[in-house]
């Protein structure tokens, strides 16, 4: 079987472009080395759709920044993915910091971001209620908006599954295979694959990948380590997404909300070694918290309920994206996608396009490409008839698994046959938001371990957190030896 | 979707709303006992350790036993029972919406008995920076999977906490052949019951680290180890002696806190020191006909308390829905200082009922290994004093004060009640 494109990557770029390829006649496989797609950076960010003040003019990023965030709407309609145009602020704290605000204020115009205002103090005050008093101006962003990015990249990367794309999950790279100078394929823990052309969107790992390719051997992705503190929604109201100014080291720590109504604060900015260490850490967490309330002091750190880290791609020395397409034959090359990526994607996606187009790539329309994703509502999502509904046809949505968040059986089965099927207990809790509330999965753990035993014709035993080695149970009491 | 009436209905089915559904049932009114599980007993089922009910059945019963007693009696009266079904809301007028297998139903309630028990702290609350992988659980769920399921979590356990279900777990675990090698203690003293360390721990050589704390969780996948520091008082790691430890299951026994979602939900008034509803002598909360008892108000230690609270908040909540008692803003309010950590109840109803007089639960926050006197007192009088031996965090101090107070207290309601230990 020949492909025509082979995407190695479900994040957001790899997913958003999965689903643009749909919309023409093609075959499209995507390889995917974790057991659920989008579980590296895609998943742990700040989960913001930047304005695009922030890349230095000229940049590719510049460039890509503000006409991706302006996609986002019609994907986010076509999609019924939560976003919201929040707006955002940049906060000055010290004089000289206001220097900075008007330089970005002047990036940003460059940049063709729209509708950038600088406000006083008082109006800073005014308009962020629980601001730091050292508050002494702002630049104020009206584009700028707040996503779910489990729920974008796992929605974009169904809609391309449904249309037809092939998803191949825990399936890793290993190699390129070649014809002559030319890539033709993959080689990967579960065979090779042949494909006219392969696309790097591997995420943390594509300057690996590229390396493989034989491309810019200097060019490395030092793995820059964010850590996140999430504040539980019922004890602390934030609706503000709040930056300090940057610095060289980055944009800085921010509070913000998120669209499930809790505040996220972070990210710090590390450099780690591994591209496995996605952990978090008492000193980053120290510095999570000192930084957050260096702009917004009145929570604590008693109020948060989660924490994790991600990494950004961070491509040094140039710092920018590199987007490359036929440099070497068959190849395209999207690597170094750190922030502002999830806001530039769309974008990203449109540029990798043309540029396929400009290379002779004849894209003949798909008849059946359907671009709208109806949404697979919870039953908590409905209304008491529909509800009733609900349960009268399928008596499974009558019981509750997860009470916290009031997920029933009904929709855990319904995504566990879904189009991406969840296979394992993450899987599940990303699309079901289940084992998140007050208890942790404490009480739905055992109940959602057999049901996927159930469903999917396995032992309890063979059931993962995340797929590879990360079982649940390692063995069974003595009684049941017997 | 039907509407249908009930006298009482009692949220969940453990010992304290098996005991509140018998006792109203015992009044004449109509009772419905609800759960969301498949059986009744709410934990107790899962709890095969011995260990239960020496006071109410002067036996030394495992959980599910117990249980088996009060559902017994529990078949003797007329009380409807709906398992699998879950209470999503309660609204001020006391219209309960539950979800079954049957679809959505509306009950009309004279008044309504929370039971819902607790549910445990875990690792969200502790913030243990680390890794996210498979392994790490809570004691409860360890203790169903081995109990219930017949599932071994792992095999090198580490477990922090000296909980009493933690402590439990430690010597089911080995039983099960599985290997305990540390429990860690970040405190300075035991949580638990110290009968509890003597035969869980102590009889199988596993030993207890107090002032000790888990620092980082590692493993990507599965739990591959943990660090562990000394703390000092604050609870602040010292780093400098912080060490490794290879194992693959974390199990996490630190603590309950009352389940009060629903209460929450219905705007009934909590105690931020016991995490459960602020009541009075009768149980009844801030909200009118709305009563509350057992784990639910505050942790208890035994079972045969929340047992007793359960049959108290039953009875009258049954006088509420017969108009036997009449709400009115309650006229006493107890308070309380340091090192108390919290009183239940808070709040005390002086009007005619037939009093037997009223039990009040102590709890200290700080270990007090010394003789000391508890003390209730207005400014000069002092009313009730209980000499003991020592006061420790892990157990609770019932304190009975008569009726000839209550009396009292009607013709001469004093300024102001303090709890106090000197």
């Amino acid at each position: 079987m020949m492909y025509d494109f082979l995407i190695i990557g479900s994040g957001i770029i790899g997913s958003l472009l999965g689903k643009e390829l749909m919309r023409f006649r093609c075959r499209v496989l995507m390889i995917e080395q974790h057991a659920d797609v989008g579980m590296g950076t895609s998943a742990a960010n700040s989960a913001i759709v930047h304005a695009g003040y922030d890349p230095t003019p000229g940049t590719l990023k510049a460039r890509l920044n503000p006409r991706g965030n302006m996609l986002w709407d019609h994907l986010a309609a076509e999609l019924f993915i939560p976003f919201r145009r929040t707006g955002s602020y940049v906060v000055a704290v010290e004089e000289d910091e206001l220097k900075t605000l008007e330089k970005l204020r002047e990036q940003g115009e460059r940049n063709g971001v729209p509708g950038l205002r600088l406000l006083s103090a008082d109006e800073t005050r005014e308009r962020i209620p629980g601001i730091t008093f050292d508050a002494k101006g702002s630049l104020f962003a009206p584009t700028a908006g707040i996503i779910d990015p489990f729920q974008a990249n796992f929605f974009i990367c169904e809609n391309a599954v449904v249309n037809g794309m092939e998803l191949r999950l825990e399936t890793r790279f290993e190699d390129f295979l070649w014809e002559r100078d030319r890539i033709v394929g993959v080689k990967t823990n579960r065979g090779n694959f042949f494909s006219r052309w392969v696309i790097n969107a591997a995420g943390i790992y594509a300057d690996e990948v590229m390396h493989k390719a034989g491309l810019h051997a200097d060019y490395t992705i030092r793995p820059r380590r964010g850590q996140y503190l999430v504040l539980d929604r019922n004890s602390f109201f934030w609706d503000k997404v709040v930056f300090p100014c940057p610095t060289e080291k980055g944009k800085g720590i921010l509070v913000t909300t998120t669209l499930h109504g809790n505040t996220l604060i972070g990210p710090n900015a590390e450099d780690v070694e591994k591209k496995t260490d996605v952990f978090t850490t008492a000193e980053g967490l120290k510095e999570v918290v000192e930084g957050g309330k260096r702009l917004v002091p009145g929570w604590d750190v008693k109020q948060s309920i989660a924490q994790y880290a991600g990494l950004r791609a961070t491509l040094f020395p140039t710092k920018d994206f590199l987007i490359e397409v036929g440099e070497v034959q068959g190849f395209v090359n999207i690597c170094g996608i750190d922030s502002p990526g999830y806001a530039s994607a769309p974008a990203i996606v449109e540029y990798v396009i043309e540029r396929l187009r400009e290379k002779g790539e004849n894209f003949v329309p798909n008849p059946h490409y359907n671009p709208i994703r109806e949404p697979r509502r919870l039953l908590k999502q409905l209304s008491p008839e529909e509800r009733h509904r609900l349960v009268a046809k399928n008596p499974a949505y009558g019981r509750i698994v997860c009470r916290c968040e009031e997920i029933t059986e009904g929709d855990i089965l319904a995504e566990i046959h879904g189009p991406i099927p969840a296979r394992t207990y993450d899987a599940l809790k990303r699309r079901t938001w289940l084992g998140t509330g007050r208890c942790q999965g404490s009480f739905d753990l055992d109940r959602v371990i057999t049901i996927l035993a159930r469903e999917l014709g396995t032992s309890v035993q063979d059931i993962t957190k995340k797929g590879g080695k990360s079982h649940f149970i390692l063995g069974m009491t003595r009684n049941d030896d017997d | 979707m039907t509407m249908i009436d009930f006298d009482v209905v009692v949220i969940g089915a453990g010992p304290a709303g098996m005991s509140a559904a018998i006792a109203a049932s015992d009044e004449k009114v109509s009772v419905l006992l609800l759960d969301r599980n498949t059986e009744l007993g709410g934990i107790l089922p899962q709890c095969i350790h011995a260990g239960f009910g020496a006071r109410r059945f002067k036996e030394d019963l495992p959980g599910p036993l117990y249980a088996h007693r009060l559902i017994e009696e529990l078949k003797k009266r007329p009380v409807e029972v709906w398992l699998d079904s879950f209470v999503l809301d309660v609204s001020p007028s006391r219209k309960v919406t539950v979800l079954s297998k049957r679809g959505y139903e509306e009950i009309q309630a004279r008044s309504i008995v929370l039971a819902m028990g607790c549910r445990e702290r875990t690792r969200a609350q502790l913030k243990i920076p680390g890794t996210h992988p498979a392994g790490v659980y809570t004691a409860g769920t360890v203790q169903r999977m081995i109990n219930r399921e017949g599932w071994m979590p792992g095999k090198r356990f580490v477990i922090l906490g000296s909980g009493d279900i933690g402590m439990i777990m430690a010597r089911r675990i080995t039983l099960e052949g599985g290997e305990v090698v540390r429990v860690l203690e970040a405190l300075p003293f035991l949580t638990g019951l110290r009968r509890n360390y003597v035969q869980c721990l102590q009889d199988f050589g596993i030993e207890l680290f107090l002032s000790r704390t888990i620092t980082r969780i590692d493993g990507y996948e599965r739990v591959e180890g943990v660090e562990v520091a000394p703390v000092d008082e604050n609870l602040c790691p010292d780093f400098s002696q912080k060490e490794y430890i290879p194992c693959d299951t974390v199990v996490l026994s630190v603590g309950l806190i009352p389940e009060n979602e629903l209460s929450r939900k219905m705007g009934v008034v909590l105690d931020p020191f016991t995490g459960g509803p602020v009541v009075d002598q009768y149980s009844q909360t801030s909200v009118y006909g709305v009563f509350a008892a057992g784990n639910v108000v505050q942790i208890y230690d035994l079972v045969d308390d929340v047992s007793d609270h359960g049959a108290l908040a039953g009875r009258y909540a049954a006088c509420f829905a017969r108009s036997l008692l009449q709400w009115q803003t309650p006229s006493l309010a107890f308070s309380w200082k340091a090192p108390l950590r919290s009183v239940v109840p808070q709040r005390i109803l002086l009007q005619e009922m037939e009093e037997n007089g009223l039990e009040v639960f102590c709890r200290v926050s700080r270990l007090l290994e010394h003789e000391c006197r508890l003390v209730l007192r207005s400014d000069e009088t002092v009313y009730y004093e209980k000499k003991l031996p020592f006061m420790r965090p892990a157990e609770m101090v019932a304190c009975r004060l008569d009726k000839g107070i209550l009396q009292q207290w009607k013709t001469h309601p004093p300024q102001r009640l303090q709890w106090e230990v000197v």
